[in-house]
């Protein structure tokens, strides 16, 4: 019993022994790599990690920036507020015994925003695919076309260009002046009308195809001319070397342009907040999610249902990412072997 | 056969030129609406104005609440020149991290970094607002640029991981072989050869931090900070009533004007950036 004790006394210091020099060791392998990696991973800590799960804790709360010590849990209370018109509520009563109003502008923040991304990014792709099809071939002076239709997607994220848009489709704007020019009457002001200004935010969306069509043209260059020619060779005309050739061997990169636009496009503020001037234009109909979500934040200063909204858009987005990745193996082919 | 050819490309160079100038109408149009006189810009549609003044520059420079435009591009240009440095330090050091050294847990950590590539930063916006704001530095700079120094903008991260993974491994074991150490490798051998990819990147922090709207709205409090993009808002109001358009169209021509410049002096750096990380935009 006691040599056991003993025994077990040894291994426990050696064990320590063993941690610290193991921990040394550890560190000498490491140190270096970690010093190197310090900035990121305090970055990823302080300023993503701890945030998400602050702003997580916080969408469960009615957390309101000007009175912070009156916050109070409210279970799902920001997420009905979201949602509660689906169940057909107006009003609900809060765990916390309050009366709670439902959100009445959020579907519509929702349904705008999902109408802006599946009828802009699509249209994008196809005009940066069409465009980039048309700079493959062997024609002098590309490099400037490209840059030449580069220009919108360089300038088109500033204010800049939201202020000239403004501009053009107002109802005395530039298009209309041009459209009258040409023989038609009665013209809207495009921005104005509510049936016609998301439409202007997705013209001008699509307008910037630029980087879509880089990166399609450098997936074009990768396509062996040869496979064209023996397809021609076979009888086969352009179109069905289109389809049979081009979007098959293009496919990964379409997937690609494809997530990356979705994303970003959930995301777009600057244009619909200097167009809408601050607000979700006529009848809400520019209330992006993001206009939608800063409102309610930064004017109302409910941070707490703000954050819950973040939290919401970060999951419709990881759930159409994931869609979109799960349709891939049915649409998407690495390498002509498949 | 020949003519054929010929004629199939002429008119192949005529469509891209045709939708070309179409595509970049709007913004010929408000360079040149800009040295029109205020009365006529509206009515004139065409790019070939009947009177040319520089009035627009003058008013549309003295800015707004005592403040000239000056001083929006000083503010724009000093926060894009700090915010590069932030970018090329931090990111190209976590990028030689990932690509090019050995340590424990690189696996998970280069995981969560590509994770956060896709991340909507709205997530993280309230608590960031929150903090920031208890340390006082709302008003500042400090919300926008101290993140650069701390690598949040993945995407350069990403560049420089694939850029680094690219480079030759020859002249690196032959600095160790020399006694160069992993400090010493990086500055004087990854740094160098990355260089084509550190252009990239501050090519790209300087216009997104230029063009950035969002986060000098939540964080400029004072018009003598405002950035260019912030200022421009400004100009031009919530209805967008100022009587002044001239000047806020020759405001918004200055304000384009850097992007130009990078644009056609580094292009291929542009292509390369996109190409590789499939920037957004």
């Amino acid at each position: 019993m006691t040599a056991f004790e003993s025994l077990h006394d040894e291994t426990k210091a050696s064990f320590w022994v063993r941690k610290t020099s193991g921990m040394i060791k550890f560190l000498r392998r490491n140190a270096v790599a970690y010093l190197f990696l310090a900035p990121w991973l305090l970055g990823f800590l302080v300023l993503t990690l701890y945030p998400m799960i602050y702003s997580l804790g916080l969408s469960f709360t009615n957390y309101d920036f000007t009175q912070p010590n009156a916050t109070q849990w409210i279970g799902l209370g920001n997420y009905l507020k979201m949602f509660g018109s689906v169940f057909g509520l107006s009003e609900f009563t809060a765990s916390t015994g309050e009366l709670m109003r439902v959100d009445p502008y959020y579907m519509k923040s929702l349904s705008v925003t999902l109408t802006y991304v599946f009828v802009s990014v699509p249209l994008k792709l196809i005009f940066a695919l069409a465009v980039a099809m048309l700079m493959n071939q062997k024609l002098r002076g590309v490099p400037f076309y490209r840059a030449v239709y580069y220009i919108p997607t360089l300038l088109g994220g500033s204010v800049a260009i939201a202020v000239l848009w403004r501009k053009l489709f107002e109802k005395d704007g530039l298009i209309n002046g041009v459209l009258t020019g040409v023989g038609f009457t009665d013209l809207p002001g495009w921005i104005t009308n509510p049936n016609y200004a998301l439409g202007t935010l997705i013209l001008l969306t699509v307008w910037q195809f630029g980087s879509s069509m880089i990166i399609f043209l450098a997936g074009l260059k990768q396509i062996p001319q040869e496979y064209y020619e023996a397809a021609s060779v076979d009888g086969a005309n352009k179109v069905r070397q289109f389809f049979s050739i081009t979007i098959p061997l293009l496919s990964p990169v379409i997937l690609f342009n494809l997530v990356i636009q979705i994303i970003g496009a959930f995301q777009a503020f600057t244009q619909a907040y200097i167009i809408g001037g601050g607000k979700g234009g006529v009848l809400n109909s520019t209330l992006f999610y993001t206009l939608h979500l800063y409102i309610q934040g930064w004017t109302y200063h409910e941070m707490g249902y703000a954050s819950a909204m973040a939290w919401v858009l970060l999951l419709i987005i990881a759930v159409i990412t994931a869609v979109v990745f799960r349709s891939s193996s049915w649409w998407v082919s690495y390498g002509v072997g498949e | 056969m020949k003519t054929r050819t010929i004629l199939r490309h002429s008119l192949t160079h005529l469509f891209i030129i045709g939708l070309g100038v179409f595509m970049i109408y709007p913004v010929i149009w408000m360079i040149v609406s800009s040295f029109k006189p205020n009365n006529m810009i509206f009515s004139d549609p065409g790019i070939i104005p009947k009177a040319v003044t520089i009035e627009n520059y003058l008013t549309g420079w003295k800015g707004y609440a005592g403040t000239s435009f000056g001083t929006f591009f000083v503010n724009s240009l000093t926060m894009c020149a700090v915010a590069i440095v932030g970018n090329v330090i931090s990111c190209s050091m976590a990028g030689y991290a990932f690509a090019r050294l050995k340590f424990a847990g690189r696996g998970l950590w280069f995981a969560v970094m590509m994770a956060t590539l896709m991340l909507p930063g709205h997530v993280t916006l309230v608590p960031r607002y929150i903090l920031f704001n208890t340390f006082g530095w709302v008003g500042s700079y400090l919300p926008i640029l101290v993140p650069k120094f701390l690598a949040t903008d993945a995407f350069f991260v990403f560049l420089l991981v694939q850029f680094m993974r690219s480079l030759p491994k020859e002249v690196e074991e032959a600095a160790i072989i020399d006694g160069c150490g992993k400090i010493g490798v990086f500055l004087r051998i990854i740094i160098p050869l990355a260089s084509p990819a550190l252009v990239t990147t501050a090519l790209f922090t300087f216009l997104w931090t230029w063009d950035d709207f969002f986060n000098h709205l939540l964080y400029l409090t004072s018009p003598d900070t405002f950035t260019v993009s912030r200022a421009l808002r400004t100009f031009v109001g919530d209805a967008g009533a100022v009587n002044n358009w001239g000047g806020a169209l020759a405001m918004s021509t200055l304000s384009i004007i850097p992007a130009f410049i990078l644009f056609f002096s580094l292009q291929k750096y542009f292509v390369q950036g996109i190409t590789t990380t499939g920037i957004k935009g």
